[in-house]
């Protein structure tokens, strides 16, 4: 069928996989499955609750606030991140020496460590002392992401497609490398406009790079947790309190375990549901 | 239209190179010039800042800490996912489809879910505060990151260079170490390059997972920044020096990045 050997020995050679993987995901998750069905004192004494701590999030205003940021901001983030991106791939050189110069200057937030992201706009975006702050105050916009829910949210978003868009580039300038010359030189004798180059050879071309492009922006910006944190703590007030910083909030902060055991389960639920529905939309077509 | 072309990613580079541009230039002026006037690059030029992070051992132990767990983390994550990868690009066997999609649900897993956890677990086996753990933790996303892209590379070598050796008398170990391996060179060296960054850009394990021996140099700055006051500068310093390991990474593998994600299946 697909040119692979039926052999049960393959099994030997994903086995350290799987022990160390599971080591690190199947403990924890079960430990956390635990919590949430518990309910403690101190002292590890533990009592069955049921579905207590299930109900009591799924109904309380606080984690439907966190969750409505949440998709606000993934779903505000994806809509800037993705065609910026692949507007940027589009106009980049194909190839010369000033691909490799794009490519290194591009990659380097990836490479930062997440708090020093967070840092960096923190300092950047000051209001006094800040160049981001002080200039926005210089032109006459009263900004002070301390302060104003408005300018922590439009800091934030800011950090995140500073931080992010170079992935989608990278995915995107990799699929459109990947098609051959063959196909522009075809499109130029039909005389085919740039849109329809566009629209009928890049895009179908990239589609695979942008469905693993999007997941991953997807799943990572519903775990995102230590740049929001370091930029603002989550406020002013609650203003910018994604679903990850309430969770580590009340399992570290007010060590609520049961409830915060219930949370991260409906949390992992939703990214696994997005992502799957992503998925299973994305590659529709290629099935059939 | 065309002819303006350069400007979209020229506009955009600018856009990312001014807030470390700002971190750079914070980080060589002194604390008085920061908080005391808006200057646009350092009027005293100092090297104070850094000077106090090369002599202070809470600093540069933080460097050196960080630098260790990463290594051991892509060592490890790279060879158990090398015949992994192997596995599922040539074999066909019960459970490869569930397995291979189990393996990347846990790069959804947020941190945060499992951050307290993961203390008890390594505390039970007297692994907290030590590099390993850290490096082992780290390997429930690099992992499954290292097979995704390793097993691309791999499917794109025809299976005949496989045939070809055993006909030729090689033995399983023997063709695995010396053809199949150089042949995926580019390939090992794409899935260590994403597993030293992710690994080098986490935060909320690492910290969770040491106190002392074994503290990130990201987690000796969040807590300098708040027990110490307001020391921007060195604060500033301090980040300038955790983007030094990645341009040089990323430098190495300029080549091969963009690759790596194409070959990758998603």
């Amino acid at each position: 069928m697909d040119g692979k050997t039926q052999n049960q020995m393959a099994w030997l050679f994903v086995l350290p996989v799987v022990v160390l993987v599971a080591f690190n995901a199947i403990i924890p998750l079960m430990a956390v499955v635990n919590y949430s069905v518990q309910e403690t004192f101190g002292n590890n004494m533990f009592f069955f609750e049921g579905v207590k701590w299930f109900e009591q999030v799924l109904n309380s205003d606080r984690f439907h606030a966190s969750l409505g940021r949440q998709l606000v901001f993934s779903g505000t983030i994806l809509a800037i991140e993705v065609p910026l991106g692949v507007a940027i791939a589009l106009a980049m050189p194909r190839r010369g020496a000033w691909v490799s110069v794009c490519l290194v200057l591009m990659a380097l937030p990836l490479l930062i460590p997440w708090n020093v992201v967070g840092a960096m706009w923190n300092i950047f975006a000051l209001p006094d002392i800040g160049m981001l702050g002080r200039l926005l105050n210089d032109l006459g916009f009263n900004y002070n992401y301390t302060q104003q829910p408005l300018s922590a949210w439009a800091t934030l978003i800011a950090m995140d497609v500073w931080h992010w868009t170079s992935l989608v580039v990278l995915l995107a300038y990799a699929g459109l490398s990947a098609i051959p010359d063959a196909y522009y030189q075809a499109a130029k004798i039909d005389g085919a406009s740039s849109w329809a180059v566009f629209r009928y050879i890049q895009l179908p071309k990239m589609k695979r790079v942008l469905t693993i492009a999007v997941l991953l922006r997807l799943m990572d910006s519903f775990n995102i947790h230590t740049e929001p944190f370091v930029l603002t703590g989550g406020g002013p007030g609650n203003a910018t309190t994604l679903l990850s910083i309430d969770l580590v909030k009340i399992a570290l902060g007010q060590f609520d375990l049961g409830p915060a055991a219930a949370m991260s389960i409906i949390y992992f639920l939703i990214i696994l549901l997005l992502s799957w529905i992503f998925y299973a939309v994305m590659t529709r077509d290629e099935e059939a | 239209m065309r002819k303006l072309g350069w400007l979209i990613p020229a506009l955009y580079i600018l856009f990312l190179l001014l807030p470390i541009y700002w971190l750079v230039s914070m980080s060589f002026k002194t604390t008085n010039e920061i908080l005391g006037a808006f200057t646009l690059w350092p009027k005293k030029f100092t090297l104070e800042n850094y000077q106090k992070i090369f002599t202070d051992p809470t600093w540069y132990n933080g460097y050196l800490n960080s630098l260790i767990y990463v290594l051991i983390n892509t060592a490890i994550s790279v060879v158990v996912a090398l015949p992994a990868a192997y596995a599922f690009s040539r074999y066909r066997f019960l459970g490869d489809k569930h397995l291979f999609f189990w393996l990347l649900t846990n790069r959804m897993a947020p941190a945060a879910v499992f951050a307290l956890p993961f203390f008890q677990l390594y505390s039970a086996i007297g692994l907290f505060d030590t590099h390993i753990a850290v490096a082992l933790a780290h390997c429930l996303f690099n992992i499954p990151l290292a097979v995704w892209i390793l097993e691309g590379f791999m499917s794109s070598v025809p299976k005949q260079l496989d045939e070809t050796a055993y006909l030729d008398g090689y033995g399983f170990c023997r063709f695995f170490l010396k053809i199949f391996l150089p042949t995926i060179a580019a390939g090992i060296g794409v899935a260590a390059f994403f597993c030293f960054m992710f690994s080098w850009v986490e935060l909320l394990l690492a910290k969770t997972l040491t106190s002392v021996a074994a503290k990130p140099i990201a987690a000796t700055m969040t807590r300098t920044a708040s027990s110490s006051g307001y020391e921007l500068g060195l604060l500033a310093a301090a980040g300038t020096l955790t983007i030094i390991p990645g341009a040089f990474v990323i430098y190495f593998v300029r080549n091969y990045i963009a690759k790596g994600f194409a070959l990758g299946r998603v």
